[in-house]
C-alpha cells in the first residue's frame, strides 16, 4: 500500500501565498491560527462565566464531570419485553448507568403487533409494546427509582409515559422520583424521522399535555428531548442542527405558557439531543457549536422569556453521533470515529452520550459492537483524564472565536425560519424538508467526487473481500410470540373497564382536555397502544406527507 | 426500448421506517442523470407500490429499506408484480442489506442491491445498462 498522502488542493491551502481563508469540511472558513484579535469582545464573565454560572458556556453545573459523569447510554431494546429485560440487566451489569430504550416501529406508529401493516416490523428495530403488561415485564427486577430511562418515542410518547408511570406504581415506586427522558418531539418527525401519526396541531397539544403532567407529577423527568441529531443526519448544517431544535423547543414552551404556566416551571423539563459526529464532522467546530448552543439558549430564556431560575436557563443536552458517519468499508475504522465523536461530546460538556456502533452500516448492532461503544465512553471517563477539568478548551482563541461565530450563525438560521412564518409553517409547507434534501444531496455529491474525504471510502481504500461481519438476527418467531401475548392480555383484562376508559379518552380529546389522566386510566385497564391511537386518529385525523426531494 | 423516452423510475419506501434521506438522494441523482423519477413517500404497502408502478408505466422500481425487512417485502413485491404481469420491470433495492441476503434477493429476481457504499452515479449507470439490455 503506497498511497501518496496528499490532500486535494483547497482554497487557502497555503496562507502565505493565498491570504484567503481555508474552507473546512463543513464549509466554515478558518484562519491559519487564532490570536487575541479574533475574540475582540471577549469578556470572561459575560462570554463564559464560571461553570454553572450564566451564560453557562463552560457547562451547566459548577462541578460538571467531577460531580457527576455524563450518563452512558447505548440504544438498545429488541424483540419482546423479556429479551429486552435480559439485555437491560446485562448492560447494567456492564456498568451502564442509564437505559435507552428502542421501541419497534409499530409501537412508534400506534399499531398493535397483530396489525397487518406491522407484519414485517414487530420487534425489529426495538421492543414491541402493545400493553402495560409488556412494560411491566420489561422492567421486571429493575427498580425504577434506581435508574434513569430514556425512551425514543414521539407520536405515542404520552401512552408510553403513562405506562412507565403505571409500572412504577405497580413496583411500589413513587412516580415523583422517576428520572429519565422521553423524546416526545414531533416536529423533527415531520422533518426527518417519519414516525408521525396525527397532524401537527393536535400533536403539539399532546406534547403540551405530557409536559404539563410532568410539571405536576414527575418533575425530575425530562418531558421532551428536542432533537437536532436526526435533522443533521438528514442534511441540516451544524448551525441549523441547533437552530431548528431551539425553534421547536420554543414552540413547545409557548404551548405550555399558553396554559398559564411560568417559564421556570416548564423550561427545566425541556432537554435536547444534539449531534456530535455524524455524516459531516469537524472536531473543534462540534465542540464550539455545543458551547454556543448553551450560551444562546440561556440568553433566549433570560432575555426573551424572562426566566429567572438557573434550572430554566440551563441547556441540558445529550449527544449522539448517529449511524450516518459509519462506513461500510473498513468497518473497524468506525471505532476511531466513534471515539472522536465521544471525545468531542465530553469536551463540550454533554449530559449524556449515546454513540453509534461500528457495524451500523451492516445491520442492527451486535452485543460486541454496543459494548465497544460503551467501552469508548468508559475509556474517556476513567482512563485518560478527560473529565478532570471543566471545559478544558475554554479560552482557546480558536474555540472561543468559533463559539462566537456559531452563536451568530444559529441566531441567523432561527431568524430565517421565523421570517418565513415560523418552524411549524416551514415544516407543513415542506420548506425545511426541501432545504435539507438539497443540502444532503450536495454533501453526497462532494463525497462521491472526492471533494470531501472519507477515509477508507474515497481515500486510502483497500481491496476488501465481500466482508461478512457477524450480524445480529432477530428471532423470526418474535411476531407470533408477541401476538400470543397480546391475545392473552386481551382475554384476561376487564373489557368493560377498557371500553369505559377509551370512551373517556375520546371525549377528553374532543373537548381538548389534558389527556394524560385518561391515558393513565386506559393503560391501567390494559388498553393497547393501537386501541388508544385509533380513538385519537378518529378525533384528530392523520398527518399528510410531504415528499419533496 | 426506444432511446427517446427517458427511463421512468419509481423510488419507493415500503414498510414503516421513515428514514428517507437515502431514497431522496437517489431519486434526485437519477433525475439529474436524466431519468423521470417518482418518489412514493414513506410507509407504502407493496400493493400501493405495484398500483403506482402500473399507473405510471414505470421501467424500474427502486426500494429503499433500512429496517431489516427486505426479505419479506421483496418476496411479496416480486409475487405481486408477477401477478400483475410486471415481471419484465427491473427491481433494485438499496439500504442496510447484509451480504448473505444479497444473494437471496437476487434469487428472488432483484437485479441489483445497493448498500451505503454505493455511489449515486453508479446506481444510475447500473440502471441504464440493465434497462438497455432488456
Amino acid at each position: 500500500m503506497t498511497e501518496e498522502i496528499k490532500r486535494p488542493q483547497r482554497k487557502g491551502e497555503n496562507p502565505e501565498k493565498d491570504p484567503e481563508l481555508l474552507e473546512t469540511n463543513t464549509g466554515l472558513k478558518v484562519k491559519l491560527f487564532y490570536d487575541p484579535e479574533d475574540v475582540p469582545q471577549f469578556d470572561y464573565k459575560a462570554s463564559l462565566g464560571n461553570p454553572g454560572k450564566y451564560p453557562y458556556t463552560r457547562g451547566i453545573y459548577p462541578t460538571m464531570y467531577r460531580g457527576k459523569l455524563w450518563t452512558m447510554r447505548q440504544y438498545s431494546g429488541f424483540s419482546t419485553s423479556e429479551n429486552t429485560n435480559s439485555r437491560f440487566k446485562y448492560l447494567l451489569d456492564q456498568g451502564q448507568t442509564g437505559l435507552s430504550l428502542a421501541l419497534d416501529l409499530p409501537t412508534q406508529l400506534g399499531l398493535d403487533s397483530d396489525n397487518p401493516l406491522a407484519r414485517d416490523d414487530v420487534g425489529k428495530l426495538g421492543v414491541a409494546i402493545d400493553s402495560l403488561r409488556d412494560m411491566e415485564e420489561m422492567f421486571n427486577g429493575i427498580p425504577l427509582d434506581k435508574i434513569s430511562t430514556s425512551f425514543t418515542i414521539n407520536s405515542t410518547a404520552s401512552i408510553i409515559l403513562a405506562m412507565y408511570v403505571a409500572t412504577a406504581e405497580k413496583q411500589g415506586v413513587d412516580p415523583s422520583t422517576l428520572r429519565g427522558t422521553i423524546q416526545n418531539d414531533i416536529i423533527k418527525e415531520y422533518i426527518a424521522r417519519g414516525t408521525y401519526i396525527f397532524p401537527p396541531e393536535p400533536s403539539i397539544r399532546l406534547i403540551g399535555d405530557t409536559i404539563e403532567y410532568c410539571i405536576k407529577n414527575i418533575p425530575r423527568f425530562n418531558s421532551v428531548s428536542v432533537s437536532g441529531t436526526h435533522i443533521c443526519e438528514c442534511g441540516a448544517t451544524p448551525a441549523q442542527g441547533v437552530a431548528y431544535p431551539f425553534l421547536t423547543g420554543i414552540a413547545y414552551l409557548r404551548e405550555v405558557l399558553n396554559r398559564g404556566y411560568e417559564v421556570d416551571d416548564i423550561a427545566p423539563l425541556l432537554s435536547f439531543h444534539l449531534i456530535a459526529g455524524g455524516v459531516q464532522f469537524n472536531f473543534f467546530q462540534e465542540i464550539a457549536k455545543l458551547r454556543a448552543a448553551r450560551r444562546l439558549w440561556a440568553k433566549i430564556l433570560k432575555e426573551r422569556f424572562n426566566s429567572a431560575s438557573e434550572k430554566g436557563m440551563r441547556l441540558k443536552f445529550s449527544t449522539g453521533g448517529m449511524g450516518g458517519g459509519m462506513t461500510e468499508q473498513q468497518p473497524l475504522n468506525n471505532i476511531a470515529r466513534i471515539a472522536f465523536y465521544a471525545l468531542a461530546a465530553a469536551l463540550a460538556g454533554s449530559q449524556s452520550m449515546n454513540l453509534p456502533c461500528f457495524d451500523e452500516a451492516y445491520a442492527i448492532p451486535t452485543d460486541e459492537a454496543i459494548r465497544t461503544s460503551l467501552r469508548i465512553q468508559q475509556i474517556i471517563a476513567y482512563e485518560i483524564g478527560v473529565p478532570d477539568v471543566v471545559d478544558p478548551l475554554g479560552g482557546s482563541y480558536y474555540v472561543e472565536s468559533l463559539t462566537d461565530s456559531f452563536e451568530d450563525e444559529i441566531t441567523v438560521e432561527m431568524e430565517k425560519i421565523d421570517s418565513l412564518g415560523g418552524i411549524l409553517r416551514c415544516v407543513e409547507d415542506g420548506t425545511i424538508q426541501k432545504q435539507l434534501a438539497d443540502q444532503a444531496y450536495t454533501v453526497q455529491k462532494k463525497f462521491e467526487s472526492g471533494d470531501l474525504i472519507k477515509v477508507g471510502v474515497n481515500r486510502f481504500q483497500i481491496d476488501e473481500e465481500e466482508r461478512e461481519l457477524e450480524v445480529f438476527e432477530i428471532d423470526p418467531e418474535t411476531r407470533a410470540r408477541q401476538i400470543g401475548r397480546l391475545n392473552r392480555i386481551k382475554n384476561e383484562r376487564d373489557k368493560d373497564r377498557v371500553k369505559g376508559a377509551l370512551e373517556a379518552l375520546r371525549k377528553a380529546a374532543v373537548e381538548r382536555k389534558n389527556l394524560m389522566p385518561h391515558m393513565l386510566d386506559a393503560v391501567k385497564a390494559y388498553a393497547t397502544v393501537g386501541e388508544i391511537c385509533r380513538q385519537l386518529k378518529e378525533v384528530y385525523g392523520e398527518a399528510s406527507q410531504v415528499t419533496v426531494f | 426500448m426506444s432511446s427517446k423516452r427517458p427511463i421512468r423510475v419509481l423510488i419507493a419506501k415500503p414498510g414503516l421506517d421513515g428514514h428517507d434521506k437515502g431514497a431522496k438522494i437517489v431519486a434526485r441523482g437519477l433525475k439529474d442523470a436524466g431519468m423521470e423519477v417518482i418518489y412514493t413517500g414513506i410507509r407504502q404497502t407493496v400493493d400501493s407500490i405495484v398500483r403506482t408502478a402500473l399507473q405510471e408505466s414505470i421501467d424500474v422500481i427502486g426500494l429503499s429499506i433500512l429496517s431489516g425487512t427486505h426479505l419479506s417485502l421483496c418476496e411479496e413485491l416480486m409475487e405481486k408484480m408477477a401477478k400483475e404481469d410486471l415481471r419484465d420491470k427491473m427491481v433494485v433495492v438499496g439500504g442496510i442489506i447484509p451480504q448473505k441476503d444479497v444473494i437471496r434477493l437476487k434469487e428472488m429476481g432483484v437485479r441489483a442491491v445497493f448498500r451505503p457504499s454505493s455511489k449515486v452515479e453508479d446506481i444510475a449507470q447500473c440502471i441504464r445498462n440493465e434497462v438497455q439490455k432488456a
